[in-house]
Parts: structure tokens; C-alpha cells; sequence
């Protein structure tokens, strides 16, 4: 079956800056996470896709078609969300939407009626009529959703989706890409740094730090089995423990509460094993454990020990 | 069939155009988000003043001949009216041109657009195409129609046949014209994410240019740095056309060279700044 998208051997430089670095990867069809923290070359790579940044060396293929040779085709297969706002001025939502539709290629009165569709879609059928320029923040993340999707594209790429919505607009977001991905059959490529917004959304996973990928594979696989994980807290120096836990072969990362997690590789023991492993490297760094219980590995786990390793 | 309106997303089933004429879409969609505004269509009918003028002239001149000795209907004629309309030209290139391209960049639209089955040429092709067919229309137009009256009024082909060169030298100088004042209008718009700072802008090359030379002129005593000015340009290349006596020292091929080299910039400047992506460096 024809992949998503294919890089072959990819590198960006933006003047002196390399953006993408050598960067090989499959993009399964269904729904991709492309995560990594700010910087990490994430919309470089969507852009390079959608033709806007040439590569300065290497092969960039969407759903078959070489982008440099028929950038054309390609776009007219994909839906676009930007990260950034962006819409044409002076416009109501519901003429956006269809202008953009035409733009690509849907007659007028089709283009008119699709738009209708989608604003109903995305939650902004009451709101159709409004300007854009007045919407708000978590409108115009939905509006640029729809504008993505009027056209009916055959792979959909969303950069920050949920960028500065609220909780509950977020949660909307999440819902409706994931009801794209899971029953409507769009086959779509999620950017985003944030954790939770790629793993209840997405399948698969491709990991970028630094502009190269750090890890990729389905999202249950990276998750599997290859190790546990144990929330820990201590009393006492950090550093030794952390350097006795590396010593060991154990890999730990900090979180944004008090507790660390603690990465246990290889298979699984006799019960217990792990803990009686992790309080003896407590003894002998002299912290005291004041919480160790199994966890349950999460996509922040994946992230952590895929950038953690490079 | 379920009796209730499925109001979700659905797949498309019909034809899409192929990728190509996106540039006929941005045209006439931003020629209609124009003539839906009033303002615009108040300017669009004054401009059409000097034409009611004109005609009345040819009219008054076919019917009481001895009038054609004040104001004669001659190839000068048709020169000046191309020239007057000039103040107009630069009033709907301004209201029209100066946001074509500012309010899209001021609104992040350029990576909305380029995102569809687009090329750049189409985008601009597009935004140019609006201009130059309000700019057209008031300069092109009016101007062979203005021809056609003559014939209508004077019921015979004799003016034409002892001036064949008329037509295209009507449609030579107004093509002209509104190619070098659309390509620096739009040129200027993708310049700045203001429309405002885009019209001052425009206004400031078109007068700073004509200072210069006015200045120069004043120095040296003769017209020879005529190129400096883009209006000087455009009217000694528009004497040579209606084959005039020029009213510069500057050859026009100099001019020709200028203008020409005006547009190449314009196209230059769109070139770099019509980008789906702005690369910070």
C-alpha cells in the first residue's frame, strides 16, 4: 500500500540553520502524530511537503507523488491547517470557506454547499455569516479546520490544532479530528507538542527532535512491552540516585509534578524484583523512598526516553 | 435511506476541476468583493466624466465642422484623453491595488492560498488580473469607444482610414500605462502587510520620481534626465506611439527601457515576497 507520505533522506536549511537533518520516515495511512517540543522541525517538514520549502537535498513523496515534480497534484489532495492564524480578508466565514473550496478545484455551487457542510461540521453553523476577522481565537482554529477539509482531501495535515483554545474548545478539536481519523476514513498527519493531543488522537507516532526523527511506530507498540515503568519520589540528593538509577541501566526522567518516573528495561521479573531493585539503588545513594509504585507507560514515556536517548 | 439529514462530514462525489485556473477564481472574485462597495463605483463613474466630455466634442465637431478649428478630433485627441485619464488611473490603483496583496499578507492568506492546487504565477496573475481590468476600464475603453463614436457620428470610416494608426496606438498607450502602474502598485503591496503604507508608498515613487526630475530639470536646463520621472516616461513613450512631436530630450528607447525595467523589478520583488512560508533569517 502506498504510504502517506515518504522522506528520503531529507535535509532543510533555512540560510545557515539546518531545520531537517538527513531525515528518512514513512507516514503510514491513518492518523500520525508528529510530535516533538518546539523547534524540532515539525512545520518545517509540513511545509516542505506542501512544496512552500524546497529541501536542499533529498526526496519528498505524498500519497505517491513526487512533490518537486507535481506539487500541483499533490495539493490538491491535501488539506492545510496552519499553525497560525490565516484567513481572506474581508470575507464571511461561509464565502471563505466556498472560495477556498473553488481555489481547489470544486465547481461554485458545489464549492457553496460543501461549505455550508463543513461550518456545520466543525460547530460554526450558527456563526457562518459572521466575518472571520471577528471570531475568536478557538472559532478561528475551527474555521481554519474547515477550510482543510471542504474540498474533501485525500490526507490532512494539521499543525497545532489546539493551539490557544480552551479546555472544552480543545476537547471539541480532539473529538472532531479523531472522528476524521477513526470513522469518516481521512487519512490525516497531527503536529503537535503536545502529549495528550497526539495520543487520543493519532495511531501511529513519529518522533523529531533536533530535526531528525528520535523514534516512529505505532503508538500501542511504543508503548508495549520492552520495559515498565514506576512512579518514584525521594527524599535526599537527587544527583547520586539518578546517577546509581543510569548505572544500572535504569533510565528515569522527571515530570512536571514531584514524582519521577523510572524507565525498568528487559522482561518481566519475579514480583517485586524491580522495587526491591529500586530501593537498593536508594540505599546505596542514601535518599529515602517516600513513593514507588507501576505505572502505566503513556506516550510522555515514549517522548521522553526517544529524546532522552539521542 | 435514514429519515434523518446526516449534517456530518461527508465525502465528495463529484468532479473536481483540474489544477490551472485558480488565477480566473481569485479575478473575479476580488472584481466582485469590488464592485459591491459603493465608493468604488462612485470613482468607476466619475472616471467615465472625461468621456462624456470627449464624446459631446466629437459630436459638436462632426455635426458644426468650423468648431474642429478650437477643438479639433485628431489623433492629439485621443492622446490627451489617454493622458487625462491618467488621474483617474492613479485614483483606482490606489483603492483597488494598494491592498491586493497587503491585506492578505497582513492576514496570513498567502499560506492559505498557496496551499490549494495553486502556483505562485496564479496568485499573482490573479491580484494583477483585478487591477488591470478596472484600469482598462477606464483608460482602453472609454477610449475605443470614443473611437467608435467618431464613426458613428460622422457615419463614415474617413477619419480612420486617414488615421489607421489610432486603434493600436490608443490600445498600445493604454496597455502601457496600466501594465507599469499595476506591476509597481502590486509590487509595492507585497512590500507591506498595510494597505495604507502600500497607497503612500505608490504616491511617494510616482511624485518623488516627478520632483527629481522637475529639480534636475531646473538645474541642468534641459529634459535629457526625462527617465528619472515614471509619468515623463510614460508620456514620451505615449508621444512616440501617437506619433507626436516628443516633448523630452531622453530618446525613447531609453524610456521603453525604464518601463520595461520597472515591470522586470515589480516581478522581481513579487517573486521574492509571494512565498507560502516567510523564512526569518
Amino acid at each position: 500500500m502506498t504510504p502517506a507520505v515518504a522522506l528520503d533522506h531529507v535535509t532543510v536549511i533555512y540560510g545557515k540553520n539546518p531545520a531537517l537533518r538527513d531525515v528518512s520516515a514513512i507516514f503510514p495511512k491513518g492518523a500520525v502524530g508528529l510530535l516533538g517540543p518546539n523547534g524540532a522541525g515539525k512545520s518545517t517538514m509540513l511545509k516542505s511537503l506542501l512544496g512552500f520549502v524546497p529541501p536542499t537535498s533529498g526526496r519528498l513523496e505524498v500519497l505517491g507523488l513526487n512533490v518537486a515534480e507535481r506539487p500541483l497534484e499533490v495539493r490538491a489532495r491535501l488539506g492545510y491547517m496552519p499553525e497560525t492564524d490565516g484567513h481572506i480578508p474581508g470575507m464571511n466565514a461561509v464565502t471563505f470557506v466556498a472560495y477556498c473550496g473553488r481555489l481547489a478545484g470544486l465547481p461554485k455551487s458545489d464549492a457553496m454547499q460543501r461549505a455550508h457542510e463543513v461550518l456545520f461540521y466543525v460547530g460554526l453553523g450558527e456563526a457562518r455569516y459572521r466575518n472571520v476577522e471577528t471570531y475568536s481565537t478557538g472559532m478561528k482554529q475551527r474555521i481554519k479546520l474547515a477550510q482543510a477539509l471542504v474540498h474533501d482531501p485525500d490526507l490532512l495535515f494539521l499543525d497545532e490544532p489546539t493551539n490557544g483554545m480552551d479546555p472544552k474548545g480543545r476537547e471539541e478539536m480532539l473529538e472532531l479530528i479523531r472522528d476524521l481519523a477513526h470513522n469518516k476514513g481521512v487519512d490525516l498527519i497531527l503536529s503537535s507538542h503536545l502529549l495528550p493531543d497526539v495520543e487520543y488522537t493519532c495511531d501511529h507516532v513519529i518522533v523529531l527532535d533536533k530535526g531528525a526523527i528520535a523514534t516512529s511506530g505505532s503508538i500501542e507498540a511504543l508503548k508495549g512491552p520492552g520495559g515498565r515503568i514506576y512512579e518514584v519520589r525521594v527524599k535526599g540528593q537527587l544527583a547520586p540516585f539518578l546517577a546509581a538509577l543510569k548505572d544500572a541501566g535504569l533510565e528515569s526522567h522527571e515530570t512536571d509534578e514531584d514524582v519521577m518516573r523510572v524507565f525498568v528495561p528487559g522482561v518481566l521479573g519475579a514480583p517485586g524484583d524491580d522495587q526491591r531493585r529500586i530501593c537498593e539503588i536508594a540505599l546505596t545513594s542514601q535518599v529515602q523512598v517516600r513513593h514507588l509504585r507501576p505505572s502505566i507507560p503513556t506516550l510522555e514515556d515514549v517522548f521522553a526516553r526517544a529524546v532522552g536517548e539521542r | 435511506m435514514s429519515p434523518i439529514h446526516d449534517q456530518s462530514y461527508r465525502h465528495y462525489e463529484g468532479t473536481k476541476q483540474p489544477p490551472g485556473r485558480g488565477w480566473v477564481t481569485i479575478m473575479w472574485t476580488g472584481i466582485t468583493t469590488f464592485l459591491a462597495r459603493r465608493v468604488f463605483l462612485i470613482v468607476m463613474l466619475v472616471a467615465w466624466v472625461p468621456f462624456i466630455v470627449r464624446a459631446v466634442q466629437i459630436y459638436v465637431v462632426t455635426m458644426y465642422p468650423t468648431v474642429g478649428n478650437a477643438v479639433p478630433v485628431n489623433a492629439k485627441m485621443f492622446q490627451s484623453f489617454i493622458e487625462q485619464q491618467g488621474l483617474f488611473v492613479y485614483f483606482v490603483t490606489v483603492y483597488v491595488g494598494a491592498g491586493l496583496i497587503a491585506n492578505d499578507r497582513r492576514a496570513n492568506a498567502l499560506q492559505i492560498y498557496l496551499s490549494k492546487p495553486l502556483m505562485r504565477i496564479d496568485y499573482i496573475g490573479g491580484k494583477l488580473g483585478i487591477l488591470i481590468l478596472f484600469l482598462l476600464e477606464v483608460t482602453l475603453l472609454p477610449g475605443l469607444l470614443l473611437i467608435i463614436l467618431q464613426v458613428m457620428f460622422s457615419g463614415s470610416f474617413e477619419f480612420l482610414r486617414n488615421n489607421l494608426f489610432v486603434i493600436p496606438a490608443v490600445t498600445l498607450a493604454a496597455v502601457m500605462r496600466v501594465l507599469v502602474v499595476a506591476c509597481t502598485m502590486v509590487a509595492l503591496s507585497s512590500l507591506s502587510k498595510s494597505s495604507r503604507y502600500a497607497a503612500v508608498l505608490f504616491t511617494g515613487v510616482l511624485f518623488f520620481s516627478e520632483a527629481v526630475f522637475g529639480v534636475v530639470q531646473v538645474i541642468t536646463g534641459s529634459t535629457r534626465m526625462a527617465w528619472i520621472s515614471i509619468s515623463a516616461n510614460l508620456d514620451q513613450v505615449t508621444d512616440a506611439i501617437f506619433r507626436q512631436p516628443l516633448r523630452y530630450e531622453t530618446p525613447v528607447v531609453v524610456c521603453v527601457l525604464v518601463l520595461l525595467g520597472l515591470i522586470a523589478l515589480s516581478i522581481s520583488v513579487l517573486e521574492r515576497r509571494v512565498r507560502g512560508v516567510e523564512v526569518v533569517q
